[in-house]
C-alpha cells in the first residue's frame, strides 16, 4: 500500500480503471477523447479551459496532463497562467457572491 | 552575446558518441518495457529499412556557429574549429553533378563561416539548377560585416533559406538559442524580407523551423504556421512561406538537457509511445545522404553527429560515392530514430506525414 494519495506514476495508468469495469470505461474514455478532438474550439482552446477546471478542482494529475498538453498544443506560459487566473477568480467570486447571501441574513437579524 | 561552450570544449562525457550511444540503449526500455526502434521497424515491415533513391544531398561543411543553441544536435559553437575543405567541396560537386539529384542542402554549424562556403555556392550554381538550401540561422548575418550582403547572395543564386526560429518571442527563443538571439533574428528576417524573401510572388523561399523550446513534441505544423504567420506580421511585419516542424532528437546537447533536467526517460517514452508507422515509412533517410566535414557519408544528420557511419559495400567516403551500393544499403538505425517517428514525423524538411 503507498503512503501518500497521489503518485504521477498513477496518471499513466487512468486506462486500468477498466480493470474493475471495462463497458464504464470504453464509453468514458470514448467520449473524452471525442471531447477534446478540435471542433468549435480548437483543442488548444480545450486544454486550456481544462487546464483552469483542474486547478479549480485542483486535481494534480489533471493539472500535470493538461500543463504538458496545452504546452504541445503551443501555448504560452503567460496563456496558462491566465486560464488559472480565471479559475481562481471564479473560485474567490463564487466565494465572495455568497457575501450577498450573509449581507441578506445579517439584514434581516440586524436592527 | 552570452555563449556557453560546446559539449566537445567542455570535455563532457556526452562528446563521447560511444557513451551517447550507451545513454539511448540504457536499461529504461526494459525498465518501462518500451520495443526497441528495430523492433517497431519489424512490427511495420520496415526491417531492414532501405533507401528508396537518392533525392537530397546533404552536405555539413562544418561545426563553426556563432551561436551556442542548448539543443543542438551538432554540439556546434564558436569554438569548434571543423569546417569542410575545397577539395572535400570538389568531391561533393562532382557527385552533384553527376547524378540526379533534386535538392542540396547546406548545413553546419553556421554554414556561412566555412571560408569556401561562397565559392562552393558559386561553383554548384554554374552546373546545377535544381534546388538549394542553405540553414541560415539569421543571427550570422548580422555577427560581421561581411556577411551583411548575404541577402543579396542567396537572391542571385536563387537560395532557399531555412532558418530556426523556436518561437515567436524573446522569451523562449533567447532561452534555446542565448541572449539577444531574438532580436538579431527580427533584424535579420526584415532583410531577407526586404531582398524578397518570404513576400509573394517573388519566387524566393523563406521557411523557418519551429522546434519545441523544451521536452515535449511539437504541436500540429499547420496550427504552429498560423500562429507564426499571424504574430510575425503583426508584431514584426514580418512574412515567410512555410514553417517546418522538428522534433528534438535525443542527442549531443539535447540529450545533455533531458538528463540534466531528469526528462530523458519520460521524453524517451513519450517519443516510443508516440511512434506512427506511416511516419516510420517517409523517414527522410530513406531518400538522403548526409556528408560530413571530411567526406565521410552518413544516413542522416543525426546518424553523422553520432558516427554512425552508412553501411555501403562500395565505401564510406564521397570519394567511393556508388549510387548502386548506396540503393542497396541497409540503413543504420538506433533509439534516437524515434524522435523522427514519433506523431506526425520528423525530417529537415518538416513532418513527414
Amino acid at each position: 500500500m503507498q503512503k501518500t494519495y497521489y503518485d504521477p506514476a498513477d496518471l499513466k495508468k487512468f486506462g486500468d480503471i477498466a480493470e474493475y469495469g471495462q463497458d464504464l470505461a470504453d464509453k468514458f474514455f470514448n467520449w473524452y477523447n471525442d471531447v477534446f478532438k478540435d471542433g468549435a474550439l480548437s483543442s488548444r482552446e480545450k486544454c486550456l479551459i481544462a487546464l483552469a477546471v483542474s486547478h479549480a478542482i485542483q486535481c494534480p494529475y489533471c493539472i500535470d496532463a493538461y500543463t504538458s498538453d496545452s504546452i504541445k498544443r503551443g501555448a504560452s506560459e503567460e496563456q496558462m497562467m491566465e486560464a488559472v487566473h480565471v479559475a481562481g477568480a471564479i473560485r474567490g467570486g463564487a466565494s465572495l457572491v455568497h457575501g450577498v447571501q450573509m449581507m441578506n441574513k445579517a439584514k434581516k437579524m440586524l436592527m | 552575446m552570452k555563449t556557453i561552450k560546446s559539449l566537445h570544449a567542455r570535455h563532457h562525457e556526452l562528446s563521447d558518441t560511444h557513451h551517447q550511444l550507451e545513454v539511448l540503449n540504457s536499461e529504461i526500455f526494459t525498465r518501462h518495457y518500451l520495443p526497441t526502434f528495430r523492433e517497431k521497424l519489424k512490427t511495420s515491415g520496415l526491417l531492414p529499412l532501405k533507401p528508396t533513391g537518392i533525392e537530397v544531398f546533404q552536405m555539413n561543411v562544418g561545426y563553426m556557429c556563432n551561436q551556442t543553441c542548448k539543443h543542438c544536435h551538432v554540439d556546434a559553437g564558436p569554438d569548434r574549429t571543423e569546417v569542410m575543405t575545397k577539395e572535400t567541396m570538389k568531391q561533393c560537386l562532382e557527385v552533384i553533378i553527376n547524378h540526379t539529384i533534386k535538392s542540396v542542402d547546406i548545413t553546419g554549424g553556421a554554414p556561412e563561416m566555412n571560408p569556401d562556403f561562397r565559392w562552393f555556392i558559386e561553383e554548384l550554381r554554374k552546373e546545377y539548377s535544381g534546388e538549394i538550401i542553405v540553414r541560415c540561422n539569421l543571427t550570422i548575418i548580422l555577427a560581421n560585416g561581411k556577411y551583411l550582403d548575404l541577402p543579396d547572395f542567396y537572391k542571385k543564386h536563387n537560395i532557399r533559406v531555412v532558418s530556426s526560429l523556436p518561437f515567436y518571442n524573446a522569451d523562449k527563443t533567447d532561452r534555446q538559442r542565448g541572449e539577444g538571439v531574438f532580436a538579431k533574428s527580427i533584424e535579420a528576417l526584415k532583410m531577407l524580407n526586404k531582398a524578397g524573401f518570404g513576400k509573394q510572388d517573388t519566387g524566393l523561399i523563406l521557411d523557418l523551423v519551429y522546434n519545441p523550446s523544451g521536452a515535449f513534441l511539437p504541436a500540429e505544423q499547420s496550427l504552429l504556421e498560423a500562429d507564426f504567420k499571424r504574430e510575425l506580421k503583426d508584431h514584426f511585419d514580418i512574412e515567410f512561406n512555410n514553417l517546418l516542424s522538428i522534433t528534438n532528437l535525443p542527442i549531443s546537447r539535447f540529450l545533455d538537457y533531458l538528463i540534466e533536467t531528469d526528462n530523458y526517460e519520460d521524453y524517451m517514452e513519450e517519443l516510443v509511445l508516440a511512434y506512427n508507422p506511416k511516419a516510420a515509412e517517409g523517414v527522410m533517410c530513406r531518400n538522403t545522404i548526409s556528408v560530413d566535414h571530411a567526406g565521410n557519408l552518413y544516413d542522416c544528420d543525426f546518424n553523422q553527429m553520432l558516427k554512425l557511419q552508412i553501411e555501403s559495400k562500395a565505401g564510406t567516403h564521397i570519394s567511393e560515392f556508388d549510387l548502386e551500393s548506396l540503393n542497396e544499403r541497409n540503413i543504420v538505425i538506433n533509439q534516437h530514430c524515434f524522435g523522427c517517428t514519433a506523431g506526425a514525423g520528423s525530417g529537415c524538411q518538416g513532418t513527414t506525414t
